[in-house]
């Protein structure tokens, strides 16, 4: 294996809080333009993963290694709502660096959310403030996109078409991403390393791999084999990536 | 003019006011109202210790209120009572071994408790105001500073930390910002009434304001503002100083909010017709 130095690595990492492992022995890694999507059901640790691999949250067993350098962009798990304070869409896109006007307009315009800039920001639908918070992720042209649920709600009408723009970004910047999700079908197609959680790693591997994994199936249940009667009906189109 | 008690009151509560402003606004963004107030509650113990120490009463307040916040911070982790539970302790809790303490030194006449509790900003020196001039643009200085980091992880801290920011770091900077506006503005409007000279014109701001930046702005033009008008009103109506700034604070904000509540029904009704004139794009 000559693969190059991965962006950001866990090393048998635990998290214990509250009396109990929230997750425990995990092991991963994510290289330049890989795109990661972690699955798993409701308090299976996935958020605790993310930070635990931004840093927000020291292992309390393992380590986790990123590259010195590395430029992260974040959308954090969060509502509108949250952001109570006078802040305009365009300010927000400077919110942690200094961003040229044109950078930031540029991201907005490539996420669909440019008319919005002049927006008070806990104005906008869940909708727009998803786009609005990828957009200012990319304006700080990062080397790893980390979403925590990056379709929080997003109704669901609108989610094909968001899942369709963080594909379309992420092929068209050529980023690294890392994310979590829970929509099977996007996740088994758009993805090249799938992460089951559930406390632990259960299986991990290229989608294709994982489907037909034991484990996989335990933990989604009819959904994953409804998933596998979809993928071998169309098997040519959707598994080509 | 700095000959006259009054310019040097003016002067002595315009620093106050320069500072007080932004660092109100965080303190509404970071919902700490009672955090602040509890730290100001402490001011009376400051004096005393200050005072038993050595140092000058100011000093003894800046430092007893910061210690107060890092005790309010680090009892919130550890403990399993209520942030505000917290807050309600600690804020009397302070205030009453303050005046126990105060009673227990030996020559209890010494302190003015009317002053400390309502400030006596006429009662400032030439040799104050150096240390509340120089004070206040160190205090602006270290914000600017960490504005950005600070604003970023008010929002979101998780978001600031994983893009660079410090959040700890920087919130400690900004709890000795807060510790130090108790400690000057004590003088200024008094221990009960220095919350109120950081989140009134902050509160009256946020109405007009559109970012983070204007509404410090709005809240420096509101603090300053109300500082003249306190002051100048004391002197014609010979009311007491400090509770005539945060009055006249007051009333600026109720004026903010009529005339936002004013302005929104306007927008409003505007926006009823133009939604009837051409229908709006909405993709959410």
């Amino acid at each position: 294996m000559t693969q190059p130095r991965p962006l950001v690595s866990a090393r048998s990492v635990g998290v214990y809080r509250g009396g109990r492992w929230l997750i425990h022995d995990v092991s991963l890694e994510v290289h330049a333009g890989e795109v990661v999507t972690v699955v798993g059901p409701n308090g299976a640790g996935k958020s605790t993963l993310l930070k635990t691999l931004l840093g927000l949250r020291r292992p309390d067993a393992g380590n986790v290694i990123r590259a010195p350098g590395l430029r992260i962009g974040y959308v954090p798990p969060a509502d509108p709502v949250q952001f109570d304070l006078p802040l305009t869409v365009r300010r927000l896109m400077t919110l942690t660096s200094h961003r040229p006007a044109e950078t930031t307009t540029e991201a907005l315009r490539e996420t669909g959310a440019d008319h919005l800039s002049n927006s008070q920001v806990n104005e906008l639908s869940h909708g727009e403030f998803q786009r609005v918070m990828l957009a200012r992720a990319l304006s700080r042209n990062p080397d790893l996109l980390v979403m925590d649920e990056p379709l929080r709600g997003v109704d669901f009408s609108s989610e094909a078409d968001m899942y369709q723009l963080i594909t379309e970004i992420v092929e068209h910047r050529g980023c690294a991403a890392l994310m979590t999700s829970h929509d099977l079908h996007y996740v088994m197609s758009r993805t090249d390393q799938v992460v089951c959680l559930n406390g632990t790693v259960r299986c991990m591997g290229a989608p294709e791999d994982t489907v037909d994994h034991p484990e996989f199936h335990q933990l989604f249940g009819t959904r994953a084999e409804a998933y596998r009667h979809v993928r071998h009906q169309c098997h040519g189109e959707s598994t080509e990536t | 003019m700095l000959d006259d008690f009054f310019f040097r009151a003016l002067f002595a509560t315009l620093a106050v006011a320069l500072v007080a402003g932004p660092t109100g606004c965080v303190i509404l963004w970071q919902r700490k109202a009672y955090f602040g107030d509890t730290m100001a509650h402490s001011a009376l113990l400051g004096v005393v210790l200050g005072v038993i120490l050595g140092l000058n009463p100011e000093a003894g307040v800046f430092g007893v209120a910061f210690l107060v916040a890092v005790a309010v911070v680090a009892l919130q982790r550890v403990s399993r009572l209520a942030g505000d539970t917290i807050l309600g302790v600690l804020a009397h809790s302070t205030l009453a071994i303050g005046l126990v303490a105060m009673a227990l030194t030996e020559n209890y006449q010494q302190y003015e408790l009317t002053a400390y509790l309502f400030g006596d900003v006429l009662a400032v020196g030439r040799e104050d105001l150096i240390l509340i001039g120089s004070g206040a643009l160190f205090g602006l200085a270290m914000l600017a500073a960490i504005w950005r980091s600070l604003v970023a992880a008010t929002l979101h801290e998780g978001l600031a930390a994983a893009e660079g920011a410090k959040p700890l770091r920087n919130q400690l900077i900004y709890m000795a910002l807060v510790a130090a506006v108790v400690a000057v503005g004590m003088q200024v409007v008094g221990a009960l009434l220095v919350v109120a000279l950081m989140i009134v014109p902050a509160a009256a701001a946020r109405t007009l304001a559109h970012t983070p930046e204007q509404m410090a702005l709005i809240a420096i033009l509101f603090a300053t503002l109300s500082g003249v008008l306190g002051l100048y009103g004391s002197l014609w109506l010979d009311t007491p100083a400090g509770p005539s700034i945060v009055t006249a604070a007051a009333f600026i904000f109720l004026g903010c909010l009529v005339f936002d509540a004013a302005a929104q029904q306007l927008s409003r009704s505007r926006g009823v017709r133009r939604s009837v004139a051409h229908a709006p794009e909405d993709d959410a």
